[in-house]
């Protein structure tokens, strides 16, 4: 069977926007069935589905967990720290074993840029990126665009400022792609220790304070500051980075207008992103979490090569 | 190394030495292992071995100074014989071997074995290295009088940079004693650190921790000063960016003893040969950019780069075989080095024929002082011959090395070796000559 979006999801660089579209699109019938007391639909029925987390994640598992148990998938969970040379099982032969499992998804989330395109080119079943190393994040990337086009109804031509350590970020690299596709203008902000050399090369504009990213966007997607960046040398320390580049509620204020405040989670409270204002009125951050969940859904679903169209009789409990 | 007591004439070929300044087809006798005569309708002694070289290219021996054949320590990914066999096939008749081996080639005895290693076969001649430091950890000045004596032609610490500059200077200095140079392996280390190909906007695009210019340059500058200020020869391996041959030129105006070479990939290949996360193309200094491609060439050109070398690196497909961050660095190059240069540089124009025998013959024996690299009356016999324009896809499963890590499989090449002959004795014999 052919899905519309191939055999799989590894990157948002690849895809085209409509096909970023139809996720979004199909995303919508699946919001609604997590809204429900019995939230199940026989979808999937049968497939079995594989989540190989090799870097430690909650939020990301359990969502695509859930995602895979709604639509009645068969799932297992495989949590492994290290990377396969520690391991001492080569993530090839990792590869081999799910084929002659005849797993049908693998769900990869891995510390190495490039390892779900690895494990697709070696293996039958559907691969979908949950993260590989800083390269990107795919599904989060897509939820982020359900999340701004919940809320302004359209993402093209919309200002949305990536905040954050964008060198080391899979999620910015998500975004940059899948909102410059939907016609969105991009720009970062952060520390220049913190942005890649050739940023300007992705096609967005770049802010060295963030003040001017606050007066110039729509829209902040603020990404998590990582303990190990302090001790590594790339910033001072934390307290600094929130004095300088942290979303504060002052900040905003100054601000002429109202200014969307995403994170992908988990926040560092106190350091990129104050409490008052991950609470605050302008803040979708939860909207973002159920909708990963929806998100998930459509793609799980239109890789086993579900029919758009009946995802809104999926819904009711037809088969796919 | 056998003695070949035939007397070998090399009839009908193009020969080519810069050395003597010959440009012209004619014939080449080889008696006792040297160069006796050349010229047009050379008589032949009786029971001489006559080869067919019309339509090839007659020229000094090519010379790697920079390979590495893993033995001993990992005689599972090569050892002496396949890589001096390999390097037979790919027209070079004596090679350096580099001496980042298991254990390190940092003592006499280390060299000697080696020596005897390669003497057991019938194919290239193999040159050792010896470390610049014990062990290549960077503290201690290894033994170069007593492995020269065992036979070393030059040291380097390759693998690694030199990290010290005192250690640099010192072995800079003292090499001076024995007339070898230092060979270096220009990384800062610190700049480096994580990176796995070049920082730009490839690295930027994968999201994998790029190795910017700046980290070969910095040592690169740091050698050049470091030479001068001592009066030593210092060789500057596998060089990759357009700033280290800016820096080469500035020291070689100032008539600092700066030496430098560059790799087939290198003056090939870019960073978005990397694409699709494809190991095959990692290695250390990483693929650059197009226009550190174009200053390469042209640098090879002019003679600021004065010779190719291979750095030849091979790897065991498993290890290869792995998610990008944790493959480890190197492809293999003994094999394709010669069509490579013919294909992408003389056929397009950027070099012609003499230029590339001497940069790959009669540089790398002077600035080393090796036998050969000429074919002067009462030379050695080490001779290449090739066809310019054979045609031929790149397999690796047919490489005579183990390794099979390299980035050109499927490549359509022009240039192949027809005969190599080391000490007047037909080490190789390309496949379609045989019948000859």
């Amino acid at each position: 069977m052919t899905s519309a979006l191939g055999k799989d999801l590894l990157d948002l660089e690849s895809l085209t926007p409509e096909q970023i579209s139809l996720v979004l699109d199909t995303a919508v019938p699946f919001k609604e069935i997590s809204e429900r007391a019995i939230k199940k639909v026989p979808a999937l029925r049968g497939q079995t589905i594989v989540n190989l987390f090799f870097e430690a994640s909650t939020r990301t598992r359990i969502s695509f967990e859930f995602a895979e148990k709604r639509l009645s998938a068969d799932t297992v969970s495989v949590a492994s720290s290290g990377s396969s040379v520690s391991k001492g099982e080569t993530l090839v032969d990792t590869a081999r074993n799910l084929e002659a499992m005849r797993i049908d998804m693998v769900v990869i989330r891995h510390g190495a840029s490039g390892a779900a395109a690895f494990l697709a080119e070696r293996i039958e079943s559907n691969v979908i990126n949950a993260g590989d190393g800083t390269h990107e994040h795919p599904t989060q990337g897509l939820l982020d665009l359900l999340t701004l086009r919940d809320h302004f109804g359209s993402l093209e031509g919309l200002r949305v400022c990536i905040v954050g350590d964008v060198l080391h970020s899979r999620v910015a690299r998500s975004n940059i792609w899948g909102l410059r596709k939907m016609g969105a203008e991009v720009a970062v902000c952060g520390p220049k220790s913190l942005l890649p050399h050739a940023i300007a090369e992705l096609g967005v504009q770049v802010f060295p304070r963030v003040e001017e990213a606050i007066e110039w966007a729509q829209a902040l997607n603020i990404l998590r500051l990582q303990l190990e960046r302090m001790t590594s040398g790339y910033i001072p320390s934390l307290r600094e980075y929130n004095r300088v580049f942290g979303v504060t509620r002052e900040r905003l204020e100054r601000a002429k207008h109202e200014v969307l405040i995403m994170h992908p989670g988990p926040m560092n409270r106190g350091v990129e992103i104050d409490s008052d204002v991950a609470d605050g009125p302008h803040s979708v951050i939860l909207n973002q979490v159920t909708n990963g969940v929806a998100v998930r859904m459509a793609v799980l679903y239109l890789l086993a090569g579900g029919n758009p169209e009946l995802a809104e009789a999926a819904k009711g409990g037809g088969e796919r | 190394m056998p003695q070949s007591i035939r007397d070998v004439l090399l009839e009908g070929g193009h020969v080519i030495d810069p050395a003597t300044g010959r440009d012209e087809v004619a014939d080449v006798l080889l008696r006792s292992g040297k160069v006796e005569a050349i010229g047009r309708n050379l008589g032949h002694p009786d029971g001489a071995e006559r080869l067919d070289c019309t339509g090839a290219y007659v020229a000094p021996g090519f010379i790697d100074v920079h390979c590495h054949l893993r033995e001993p320590g990992r005689e599972d990914v090569e050892t002496i014989a396949t890589g001096a066999r390999a390097a037979a096939a790919g027209g070079f008749t004596a090679i350096c071997a580099m001496p980042n081996t298991e254990p390190v080639t940092d003592n006499q005895a280390a060299v000697g074995f080696i020596i005897r290693q390669a003497s057991r076969v019938s194919a290239a001649r193999v040159h050792p290295i010896g470390a610049i430091s014990v062990g290549q950890k960077g503290d201690s000045l290894a033994e170069f009088g007593e492995m020269v004596a065992a036979g070393a032609v030059a040291v380097s610490d390759d693998g690694r940079p030199v990290v010290s500059a005192h250690l640099m200077r010192t072995a800079l200095e003292y090499a001076q004693t024995f007339g070898i140079p230092v060979i270096d392996h220009c990384e800062e280390l610190t700049l480096a650190h994580g990176g796995s190909m070049n920082e730009g906007i490839v690295s930027a695009r994968l999201g994998l921790k790029g190795i910017p210019s700046e980290a070969e340059e910095i040592m690169v500058i740091r050698d050049i000063l470091l030479a001068r200020r001592t009066g030593g020869h210092v060789h500057l391996a596998h060089m990759s960016t357009k700033g280290s041959v800016e820096l080469i030129r500035w020291g070689k105006d100032r008539g600092i003893n700066v030496t430098a070479e560059v790799t087939p990939h290198h003056l090939t290949l870019t960073e978005s040969a990397v694409e699709g996360y494809c190991t095959a193309a990692k290695m250390n200094p990483p693929l650059r950019t197009a226009e550190d491609v174009a200053v390469l060439q042209a640098a090879l050109r002019d003679g600021t780069i004065d010779l190719v070398a291979t750095d030849h690196a091979p790897h065991h497909y498993d290890a290869k075989d792995r998610e990008f961050a944790d493959a480890p660095f190197g492809i293999v190059g003994l094999e394709t080095a010669l069509a490579l240069v013919v294909t992408e540089l003389v056929d397009s124009g950027m070099i012609d024929f003499k230029t590339l025998v001497d940069r790959m013959s009669t540089r790398p024996a002077r600035l080393f002082g090796l036998p050969g690299g000429t074919l002067a009356s009462g030379s050695i016999g080490d001779v290449t011959v090739f066809d310019p324009n054979f045609a031929w896809q790149v397999d690796p499963a047919t490489f005579l090395s183990k390794g099979r890590n390299t980035p050109y499989t499927g490549k359509t090449l022009r240039g192949r070796a027809r005969y190599t002959v080391v000490g007047g004795a037909v080490v190789h014999r390309a496949i379609e000559a045989q019948s000859r």
